[in-house]
């Protein structure tokens, strides 16, 4: 009964979704007052719909109905319960009603937070939102059903992938959603204004926020999937350049490059074009991310299971956004006025600069990961891009972007000048490249990718502080705390996400640099050592979970005699799907993780294991939070929350009766 | 004398049990199999790396691989190996031909183009342009509209 | 105008391309063997160790080599049209028994029929490295002069053999 009335609410949602997607738009292009209306409510009902449904799923779940399909391909009886509930998307089409619900979750935010704008503005916005939530709901309806009906019943489920079954899997894949889910709305926003044929500076204000926290939580989602992986995969890797994890990272790239670029035509009123694309190719970068990993056009660890008539599906669906957005933007974009001039070297033209960088590597990840699918479809042969490719060619792009992100932020608008510029930031490049050439030799080992990396590193925060102490002299207050309390918010928050990027930089490069590898055969007593440490293995003793059995090894882990920790890895077998699993144990830390994982047992007690000391590894991922955090600080500025405020102004009466009456 | 010792050696227990040894022999062939396995694709796999798998076919391979280091091949030749039976699809690092220059170029090629455009619309734009920046008249709009939207709902 | 149309443009070409990719299979590796010399191999015979299967003798003929293993379920899908093209007598078939063991794989031809004339044994799998075998079954189709001439990869179904194995065999028989 319950899965029917998720299916019921689906169709229902269908149906709104159609009317929130024609209706509005129609409305603000007619100025029909009535019709716009209409989006609010549309959205706020297809929201509770959908949310009927995920909660009709979640159900579903949590009762064990293995008379759900969906439910008996992803779930078991002794799947603990968290466990169940984060199998909700754990395949295909669950994934597809997360996705759906998160649009919904946007959509019910624009209701709330829009009030500000213009009625055909948000009628256009919603109205779009609806477009595509017509598509999903379209996609889920046809052929990813995921109410489907398995009659008989089966007598238990098929299990969720023991891979899955962690924490990370129940927070990844919701982050990275509210992420490429979040940019539709800068979509919404660029496809509204291009309708309303309207574009200026006040477009780009309100885009703003909303793109930067879509920003945070793709940033925040990516870094978890790369977290987990490390953990969970037992290769101490964090980052394949896999496709669908470059699926995320090309949003991610053409979001960040979105987020500077509307800051320059919110101040300055320039690149209003070249940030519309950038909005559109954002969420066009996010669609395509979802049918790459769903058509089984490129093989991945991660894709879901293909079927090549979703893939079509989702192939005709992207077709039509996509093609119908750039279609719409060839016919309106020329009409937009341009912004203001500028000179190329001034803080608007290292703007450019940095989103020509950012948008070049996205277009290289794309062209690394699509290139083997466009030689084999010329019948040119069969090759793979890799690692070592993505490697070779990201790097180089990204260094002179970071390079310009340490002078960007200090030069002057529109005109800067160079000798200005070389005098102010003259101690910060020698500080920077003294130290780069130096710490390597400092810590044992020099390499020039080491040098470079760190040169990067440390670049960014000299010139953080140099613009940091600028700033402060420039602005009132007695105090250093009072001054340092009067930067605006967003000026603390590009300044930390900078520093992020720092943070991430010296975390790649230190791993990269000083990581060591042992692969030692154990018996029970013997101890192997890696940098500092020696490890000491007690044995394994059996062990059983709540749907697995295992073998959990001890080690003691002690530096110069003094013990450090102890680390419990585990060889676990579940099963359900007869799949070994190796739970690699690691001793987290700030500047370095120790990582030990179980290979395969060996005659009378021994074992293979691998151990691994990798230094200022949590810098990355802490990096990546660090940029997130400085993403929130940027929107929790002042003057985004005096829009809001402005909404409850001193109204006469008489207007506030008129106004309930039409709504 | 020897059976105190024998004694203590027992009693001692794990302090004195030994160095672990490592997994392979010879570590250093260990090594350049590592630095050319981790440059190979394992060929059943979903997308990983030779040294990574556990699947039989690769195991087969890495003794293979392991028997031409030992055979004091050069990289080159064991690549050229596996290449000449898998083709090009077993190298992550793919081979600089024909086919793939614009590969190899393209990202280079997009950052020129791109800073080629930059560069052009810039200096085209400075010479036609008129001075339009957010003027105050716009920023008076932008206040208008704002009050007006809280109106409107 | 144009310029905004370029990126109309570039999407078209992509979403081909794409289009063109869902009819293809990514993991399917084409083998560089075909138009080569076939790899020089002599594995004892399963029936007869004390005896090899070996190319060299073969010279002259026509031939395909399976390679296919008794814990293999898409061999035994085939099984049955491999039966069909022996009886056929169209074209020997030799199979190569590779990383299986020497009793399973006896009882297993016992069992569904024994379509080739010789069978050669690859226990380590060396020969299937040597032939860029990734994954059983896969056929090799073999002129007079040993040069592979066409590889299947996975089973034969009853449409291939009649459209593009028989043909090939034709084809070869003649020259």
């Amino acid at each position: 009964m319950i899965p029917e009335i998720g299916h019921f609410a689906l169709i229902l949602a269908l149906c709104v979704a159609l009317v929130q997607g024609i209706l509005p738009i129609y409305g603000a292009a007619v100025g029909n007052s009535g019709l716009m209306a209409v989006a609010k409510p549309a959205a706020r009902t297809q929201f509770l719909l959908v949310l009927t449904a995920f909660g009709c799923l979640a159900y579903a779940f949590a009762d064990k109905d293995f008379s759900v399909l969906y439910v008996a391909a992803t779930s078991n009886s002794q799947l603990p319960l968290h466990y169940r509930l984060a199998a909700i998307w754990g395949a295909h089409e669950g994934s597809l009603l997360l996705w759906t619900f998160i649009l919904t979750i946007w959509m019910f935010a624009v209701t709330l937070f829009s009030s500000h704008l213009p009625e055909a503005t948000r009628s256009r916005i919603l109205g779009v939102m609806g477009l595509v939530s017509v598509g999903f709901l379209l996609f889920m309806l046809s052929v990813s059903n995921p109410f489907e009906r398995l009659i008989p019943a089966a007598p238990d489920g098929r299990d969720l992938n023991p891979l899955l079954q962690d924490p990370g899997m129940v927070i990844h894949p919701p982050m990275l959603y509210m992420g490429y889910v979040g940019f539709s709305v800068a979509f919404a926003f660029a496809i509204a204004a291009l309708l309303g044929g309207n574009l200026d500076a006040a477009w780009a204000r309100w885009s703003r926020p909303w793109t930067t926290v879509a920003w945070c939580f793709l940033t925040v989602g990516i870094a978890m999937g790369s977290g987990w992986a490390y953990y969970e995969l037992g290769w101490g890797g964090w980052w394949f350049w896999d496709p669908v994890e470059n699926a995320s990272f090309m949003p991610w790239l053409a979001g960040t490059a979105l987020v500077h670029s509307l800051a320059v035509t919110d101040k300055r009123g320039g690149f209003k074009v070249w940030t519309v694309l950038l909005a559109i190719m954002a969420f066009s970068l996010s669609l395509l991310g979802t049918f790459l990993v769903r058509s089984g056009v490129l093989t991945s660890v991660h894709a879901f299971a293909t079927d090549p008539k979703r893939g079509l599906f989702i192939l005709v669906f992207l077709a039509i956004v996509i093609g119908g957005s750039l279609a719409l933007y060839a016919w309106r974009a020329p009409k937009v006025g341009l912004g203001g001039s500028f000179a190329m070297l001034s803080r608007e033209g290292m703007l450019l600069a940095n989103n020509v960088l950012l948008v070049a590597a996205m277009g290289s990840v794309l062209l690394g990961t699509l290139y083997p699918l466009f030689l084999d479809a010329l019948d040119l042969g069969k090759i793979s891009v890799g690692p070592p490719y993505f490697d070779s060619v990201f790097v180089p792009l990204m260094v002179p972007a970071i390079f310009l992100m340490g002078i960007g932020p200090l030069a002057q608008w529109k005109k800067a000048s160079v000798p200005d510029l070389a005098k102010r930031l003259k101690w910060a490049f020698g500080v920077s490249l003294v130290s780069a050439l130096t710490l390597p030799i400092v810590l044992g080992n020099w390499t020039p990718l080491l040098s470079l990396g760190l040169l990067l590193a440390i670049w960014i925060v000299t010139t953080s502080a140099v613009g940091l102490r600028e700033r402060l002299a420039h602005v009132n207050g007695n105090s250093l705390v009072e001054r340092l309390a009067s930067v605006p918010r967003s000026y603390w928050g590009m300044l930390v996400a900078h520093c992020g990027i720092a943070v991430f930089i010296v975390g790649v490069t230190m791993v990269k640099g000083f990581e060591t590898e042992k692969d030692v055969r154990m018996n029970v007593g013997e101890t192997a050592s890696i940098g500092d440490y020696t490890f000491r293995f007690d044995g394994t003793q059996d062990v059983v979970g709540p749907n697995y059995t295992a073998a959990r090894g001890t080690f003691h882990v002690s530096r110069d005699g003094r013990e450090t920790t102890v680390l419990y890895p585990e060889k676990r077998r579940y099963p359900v799907q007869n799949q070994i699993m190796t739970e690699a144990a690691i001793d987290p830390g700030l500047l370095r993780d120790l990582y030990v994982s179980l290979g395969e047992p060996i005659d009378d007690g021994a074992w293979s294991v691998r151990l691994y000391h990798k230094p200022f590894i949590d810098w990355i991922w802490g990096g990546c939070f660090i940029m997130a955090l400085g993403g929130a600080l940027a929107i929790s500025d002042r003057r985004y929350r005096l829009a809001w405020r402005k909404q409850e102004p001193a109204v006469p009466t008489p207007t506030r009766a008129a106004r309930r009456k039409v709504a | 004398m020897n059976w105190v010792m024998l004694i203590i050696l027992c009693v001692s227990g794990p302090a004195w049990a030994g160095e672990a040894r490592p997994l392979t022999d010879d570590p250093v062939a260990e090594a350049r199999l590592k630095h050319l396995a981790v440059e190979l694709r394992c060929l059943v796999c979903q997308n990983q790396t030779l040294a990574d798998s556990s699947a039989p076919l690769a195991e087969d391979l890495r003794r293979e691989v392991r028997e031409m280091i030992a055979k004091n091949m050069s990289d080159q030749e064991i690549i050229e190996f596996l290449v000449s039976r898998y083709g090009d699809f077993v190298l992550y690092r793919p081979p600089l031909k024909a086919t793939t220059t614009l590969l190899w170029v393209g990202p280079f090629a997009l950052m020129a183009i791109g800073a080629t455009a930059l560069v052009i619309t810039l200096r085209r734009r400075s010479r036609t342009m008129v001075e339009v920046s957010v003027t105050d008249e716009e920023h008076r709009r932008v206040e208008q509209l704002l009050a007006e939207g809280e109106k409107r709902s | 105008m144009n310029r905004f149309l370029l990126p109309l443009s570039i999407f078209v070409v992509v979403v081909g391309f794409l289009g063109i990719g869902l009819t293809l299979n990514p993991r399917e590796i084409p083998s560089p063997l075909v138009g080569k010399a076939i790899p020089d191999f002599s594995q004892p015979q399963l029936y007869d160790r004390a005896k090899v299967l070996s190319p060299a003798d073969l010279k002259g003929k026509v031939w395909l080599l399976n390679f296919w293993a008794s814990w293999c379920n898409g061999c035994k899908t085939e099984h049955p049209v491999l039966m069909e093209l022996a009886k056929s007598g169209e074209v020997p078939i030799y199979g190569m028994d590779y990383k299986d063991q020497q009793d399973e794989a006896m009882t297993w031809l016992r069992r569904w029929g024994n379509p080739y004339p010789i069978v050669g044994v690859d226990e380590a799998g060396r020969v299937g490295i040597n032939f860029g075998v990734y994954g059983v079954p896969e056929t090799y189709v073999i002129d007079k002069q040993g040069v592979i001439r066409y590889k299947q990869i996975g089973p034969l179904t009853p449409d291939t053999v009649a459209k593009k194995i028989i043909p090939l065999v034709k084809q070869l028989e003649s020259e």
